[in-house]
């Protein structure tokens, strides 16, 4: 019997490497070489995994695993120690600093960080560098959606209800949102929404998740790339005209209605049909299948993902999307609801702590002087030695190497010259460093680029916490000792702070001793942890934020009572329908969108690496409709050249006879020839600094 | 120097003149904007008119602008004011107090002592007013009905109203409520929309056309016969081919009635005029502006005399005068560019004509060339029709492009067509199934033992985890015979659950054609249940497994 024990294996419950549903996972094992995962039942992902997270152990026994650090000498990467490596980094970084003030070094972060390391990267910079250059790539993908929450509601947390709640409803409108293939075990959520015919997909392609929704009596709204808005205002208008709206709700509830309604009031159907390409039939039934939902408290969802909101006026189209949702008395009720579904695996808690450029920990603005104040108390330093506001992730990027730009640059869970718009200046930029830094634990694109690589530690080998797309604090627990030299980011903090002259404590390792710091910062901000401690998340509590320590049970549902405005009101934006900013013209005749693959996520610098990952998605491809490729004298299985104004890139044609003739998708998983954001536009959201990744003007011509 | 700019009219094209102005020039520095309308309201979205009938939204909500917004942006607008004259040397206007109507107030900086405006440029946006044809017993006898919509009383009568302005609204709504049955004259977009207003408030409808069909501006023959159908069968009453010629007192003392150039009456309550509209051109003529059916206008939307131009449905571009509002938006759009100078070489082209009627149950699409016929030598004509059931669709191409298309009934391509319309883009190879759309549902996978046994050993059952119809079949014959052992073999059903109905089918139709024992002694060796796709008859597959 003892030595049963003695020799069962190690048993670890932690969760999934990948996306924001942040699946729960058991992992089995002492070993990289031996761990296995198995799926572990929790109410957010019902017991499922898809391929790639049960494929994740994969990459701890991956040979291209990082495992010592990497010093570039005579162009090549060679392998150094800790020491030398951080000396050189912290050297140049004041050297740097000293040559061309604080700002000529910076930072950039990543969405699948910890809520501890994106807490401590925020700290870093504004503490340690002193300096205002810090962003990261969250940027890319849930900022409009954040941008318009915050305008909107006053609050931004992606899902302001449990994800559980979308299970029993009978009307869910998904707009960009493709969660087949991107979150697979959500669409478990969906399940009584499809088969009652009332689960409806906005989304240019014919995804997994459309053809669920028709396959059950739902609805496809084919719209034309760039267009979401237009949709939402038609929508909103229907509701009008054909009384749907909750006139008592927005008399109750919302302030604005009758700033935003003139401009509603011209997307009349057949206007939102003519630019949407939407049928004004279908729009029509989209809206009577969510206010029937409503009507009978069946439930009725509207969600937003990255489609609509991966545009230079994305903020606008998710406030015009909030505005359907309001003007139907959906959010802060019981049973229906506005959300976004993050896409990161921290893109909510990662967007919360203080590594994105206008922010402090605990969702507060750094421009704010009472948020200065709170936080420089926290952290022990005066709050007039906090920098203000940096440069967003692209402008960040697009200034690298340039006389006002940083000089030092170092990177965190991210590839940018993969994920970046306008791959090809990224990359340009970066080279222009007098020093580029990457912590990754594979050599991505943009660490093979790297003055030095710092090997840190995989999700199966750290301990801390992530914050879910239902904003649920969940626990990452460590299955395995780091490999070879690897380390946490929080020592390679720790190291470098020291080295530039920082007491010792006030960078910890221990992300247990982090976490309890980022809880106090984090008091009185919108994103109040200070009631959510390890051991309670440990002991299987479900702690959703806020979760201050007068309301240490959390808030599942936020806006029940009221919004996050002074007057407890929700605000309707008058929005309009603009863009895409790159209209379509002779020679880019065509609609470049980019997307995701099931088996891939995000750059694919990690699951490119997985080869029953890489065998299924295959290589690059663009999915055309086959009347358009024939025009462009190319057949299924040939390799085109997609070309914008900004670069080109080598894909094979997918022909699909669902595609719209005018658009163009291209997932943005591959590298080199096939870097999908070689084409899309840098043009930036006014508000969330968002670029045009999902509408450029494209050409297809036959691979030379 | 600030250029001021004299808008003539406060309708959707005026209005927007204004507001494209100020766009360009924010700050106000360039240009000041002073709008004159005749009417007492701000300006207002006309195409909503119908809405209001209908009961869904209030007068109030048609507003184009929020309360202040005018104001805010520093244009200046004169409600319920009339330019009376211009003098193009002194470049000046006389602008005139207009009675109120319904009480309504008027702009107060206006004595009833008219009052001069001077400008630099001037912007004719005038619009069009109803056409009445002259019926006996009424006092609006064949010609315009110009001072109708300003609160004039030339149209006394409650029971005789037009449907054009808001009070026109505001009128038709007042005398629904005390009708019960309303007489309409025309059956054009206007007519129609009007008349589902009224049936909407519970008020009978009868509709009287002089043409064969109704909307023949937008539809050819066999399309126009089908919404006659549909028409009929909303509940209004339909009269092709004939005019109303007088409006008198029922011969039984109660109410009134129309009397046809037949002879034959129509008892009712309500007379509503929406026989069509005319430009209205008397100040563009009255200035010394070429006039023919409206105000002629170049690419710049100039008129023929200097520093006056004109946009909307009062003028008159490349011979074509447009009724609808889109091609005032567009007007305006490249006015705005060429006056303020943000793009001097803008230039107007026209506009390709697309009407959707705004009627809850009909769905009725109609754009560019409609007649064509079917066996026309220089277009491809494609139809789809099912008269009965008040579907009809009809594509019109020159080449590969869309240049025509009527759909009735057929409004889930609606989106579509349209696109290619506008664009100009190549149309899909096959145009059947551009009119038809996708049947809901065709996306579905069934899964009855037909198609597992068809579907090919690549198909995806498990797309959550790649797992192919193949991959299944390998499963269950080494041993996964339910659904639990081959989720534990091959991970399906282990994403988001969707394909667990297929993984059970696939159970459960191996297990018929091929029971677990004799699948155990085959081995996965088994020539008997294929994974690649079966032609033939799915007996004939079992009986072979089974054999």
């Amino acid at each position: 019997m003892t030595d049963l024990l003695e020799t069962a294996p190690r048993v670890t419950d932690t969760h999934c490497p990948y996306c924001g549903l942040q699946c729960a996972m058991t992992l089995t094992g002492d070993s990289a070489a031996d761990l296995t995962v198995t799926p572990r039942r929790f109410p957010t992902n019902r017991g499922g995994l898809c391929q790639k997270g049960w494929t994740s152990a994969e990459l701890l026994r991956h040979p291209g695993r990082l495992t010592t650090p990497l010093v570039r000498k005579a162009g090549e990467l060679i392998e150094t120690s800790w020491d030398e490596a951080l000396d050189l980094v912290a050297d140049t970084m004041r050297q740097v600093q000293d040559d061309h003030g604080r700002d000529a070094v910076a930072l950039f972060g990543g969405g699948g960080l910890t809520n501890e390391k994106a807490y401590q990267l925020g700290k870093f910079a504004r503490v340690a560098l002193r300096t205002s250059q810090i962003d990261y790539n969250g940027r890319w993908c849930m900022s409009s959606a954040a941008a318009a929450g915050i305008r909107c509601f006053g609050l931004d947390r992606g899902m302001p209800f449990p994800v559980t709640d979308l299970g029993s409803a009978h009307a869910v409108l998904l707009l960009g949102a493709n969660p087949a293939e991107t979150m697979p075990p959500f669409l478990g959520h969906l399940v009584t929404s499809a088969e009652a015919g009332g689960l409806m997909v906005a989304d240019p392609r014919l995804t997994p998740t459309a053809a669920r929704a028709l396959e059950g009596g739902g609805l496809h709204l084919q719209l034309r790339p760039g267009t979401d808005a237009a949709l939402a205002l038609g929508m909103l208008h229907l509701a009008v005209v054909e009384r749907h709206v909750d006139r008592d709700y927005i008399a109750a509830r919302t302030s604005g209605w009758d700033e935003l309604w003139p401009t509603v009031a011209q997307w009349t159907p057949d206007r939102a049909e003519r630019v949407t390409g939407v049928a004004a039939a279908t729009m029509r039934r989209a809206v009577e299948l969510l206010a029937r939902a409503r009507d009978t408290e069946r439930g009725a969802y509207v969600l937003s993902a990255r489609g609509g909101e991966q545009h230079a006026t994305g903020t606008d189209t998710v406030s015009a999307y909030i505005a359907l949702a309001l003007g139907l008395g959906l959010p802060g009720q019981r049973g229906s609801g506005f959300g976004t579904i993050t896409g990161q695996g921290n893109g909510q808690g990662g967007r919360e702590h203080g590594q994105k450029a206008d922010q402090l920990p605990g969702y507060r603005k750094i421009a704010d002087p009472v948020a200065r104040a709170h936080v420089a108390g926290v952290w022990g330093i005066d709050p007039d030695d906090l920098p203000g506001p940096g440069r967003s992730a692209y402008e960040l990027l697009d200034a690298l190497g340039t006389d006002a730009g940083p000089r030092l640059l170092m990177v965190h869970g991210s590839n940018p010259v993969v994920s970046a718009p306008h791959a090809s200046r990224v990359r340009e930029r970066l080279a222009a460093l007098d020093l580029l830094v990457v912590c990754d634990f594979v050599l991505s694109e943009t660490a093979a680029m790297a003055d030095v690589v710092l090997p840190v530690l995989q999700w199966a080998e750290e301990e801390g916490t992530m914050t879910n797309l239902d904003g649920r604090v969940l626990r990452r627990r460590a299955a395995l000792a780091p490999a070879g030299l690897a380390r946490s980011e929080l020592e390679v903090w720790h190291d470098l702070a020291v080295r530039l002259g920082q007491p010792a404590e006030r960078f910890p390792t221990d992300p247990r001793v982090v976490f309890d710091e980022l809880r106090r910062a984090s008091a009185g901000g919108p994103a109040d942890y200070s009631a959510i401690t390890w051991e309670r998340i440990d002991a299987g509590e479900h702690l959703h934020w806020p979760c201050p320590l007068d309301r240490p049970q959390g808030t599942p549902r936020l806006f029940l009572d009221g919004f996050a405005f002074p007057d407890g009101r929700a605000r309707f934006s008058a929005v309009d329908q603009t863009g895409p900013a790159e209209p379509v013209d002779g020679h880019y005749p065509l609609i470049g969108t980019t997307g995701r693959v099931l088996a891939h996520y995000q750059s694919g610098a990690q699951t490119r690496l997985v080869p029953e990952l890489a065998a299924s998605a295959g290589g690059m491809f663009v999915q055309v409709h086959p009347d358009t490729a024939d025009r462009a004298g190319l057949g299924d299985g040939a390799l085109a050249d997609v070309v914008s104004r900004r670069g080109r890139t080598r894909a094979t044609v997918r022909c699909d006879a669902d595609m719209r003739l005018d658009t163009v998708f291209l997932p943005f998983h591959w590298s080199g020839d096939g870097t999908a954001n070689h084409l899309t536009n840098p043009v930036l959201d006014p508000t969330s600094r968002m670029p045009e990744f999902k509408a450029c003007a494209v050409r297809l011509e036959v691979a030379s | 120097m600030t250029t001021r700019v004299l808008v003539v009219g406060n309708g959707m094209a005026g209005a927007r003149v204004a507001e494209e102005l100020r766009r360009r020039d924010p700050s106000g520095h360039q240009i000041a904007v002073t709008v004159v309308g005749e009417e007492a309201h701000a300006a207002y979205n006309r195409i909503l008119l119908s809405t209001v009938v209908g009961g869904a939204i209030t007068p109030r909500e048609t507003r184009l602008k929020p309360d202040g917004w005018w104001e805010a942006h520093q244009i200046e607008v004169r409600t319920g004011a009339r330019v009376t004259a211009v003098d193009t040397l002194t470049r000046t206007a006389t602008v005139c107090r207009v009675p109120a109507a319904d009480g309504q107030p008027t702009d107060a900086s206006l004595t009833d002592a008219s009052t001069q405006i001077a400008w630099d440029e001037l912007v004719l946006a005038t619009g069009s007013t109803s056409f009445v044809p002259r019926i006996e017993g009424t006092q609006a006898g064949d010609r315009r009905f110009d001072d109708a919509q300003a609160g004039d009383t030339q149209l006394e009568e409650t029971d005789v109203v037009a449907f054009r302005s808001i009070d026109d609204c505001a009128r038709l709504v007042r005398a629904a409520r005390s009708a019960s049955h309303a007489i309409v004259l025309g059956g054009g977009l206007l007519g129609i929309e009007a008349a589902r207003g009224l049936l909407m408030r519970g008020v009978d409808v009868t509709i009287v056309h002089p043409r064969s069909i109704p909307m023949e501006r937008q539809l050819d023959d066999d399309g126009g016969a089908v919404l006659t159908r549909v028409l009929r069968a909303t509940g209004a009453r339909l009269i092709l081919g004939r005019r109303v010629t007088a409006w008198r007192d029922a011969a039984g003392g109660h109410g009134h009635e129309a009397v046809l150039d037949d002879g034959t009456t129509i008892a009712g309550d309500l007379l509503v005029v929406a026989a069509g509209i005319l430009p209205r051109v008397d100040l563009a003529r009255d200035l010394g502006a070429e006039v023919r059916r409206g105000i002629v206008v170049d690419d710049r939307l100039s008129t023929t005399v200097p520093h006056v131009h004109a946009v909307g449905e009062c003028v008159e571009h490349r011979g074509t005068v447009y009724g609808l509002v889109q091609p005032g938006w567009e007007q305006a759009r490249v006015l705005a560019d060429v006056l303020t100078g943000a793009d001097p070489t803008s230039r107007y082209e026209g506009t390709e004509p697309l009407t959707r009627l705004k009627v809850h149950d009909i769905d009725l699409a109609s754009m560019g060339v409609v007649t064509t016929g079917l066996h026309d030598d220089d277009h491809e004509v494609v139809t789809v029709a099912d008269p009965r059931r008040g579907r009809y669709a009809k594509l019109v191409l020159r080449g590969d492009r869309v240049v025509g298309a009527v759909l009735l009934g057929a409004g889930d391509v609606a989106g579509a067509v349209s696109q290619l319309f506008d664009s100009g883009a190549p149309a899909p190879t096959d145009r059947i199934a551009l009119l038809l759309g996708r049947a809901p549902g065709s996306g579905a996978t069934p899964l009855d033992a037909v198609s597992l046994a068809q579907m090919p050993g690549s198909a995806v059952i498990c797309r959550c985890n790649s797992v192919t119809k193949h991959g299944i079949v390998e499963a269950w014959r080494s041993g996964c015979t339910t659904r639990d052992a081959v989720a534990t073999a091959t991970r399906a059903t282990t994403g988001c659950g969707s394909c667990v109905a297929a993984v059970d089918g696939l159970c459960h139709w191996l297990t018929s054609v091929e029971p677990p024992d004799m699948a155990a002694r085959a081995g996965p060796e088994s020539p008997t249940v294929s994974d690649q796709p079966q032609q033939h008859h799915p007996t004939a597959a079992f009986a072979e497994g089974a054999a």
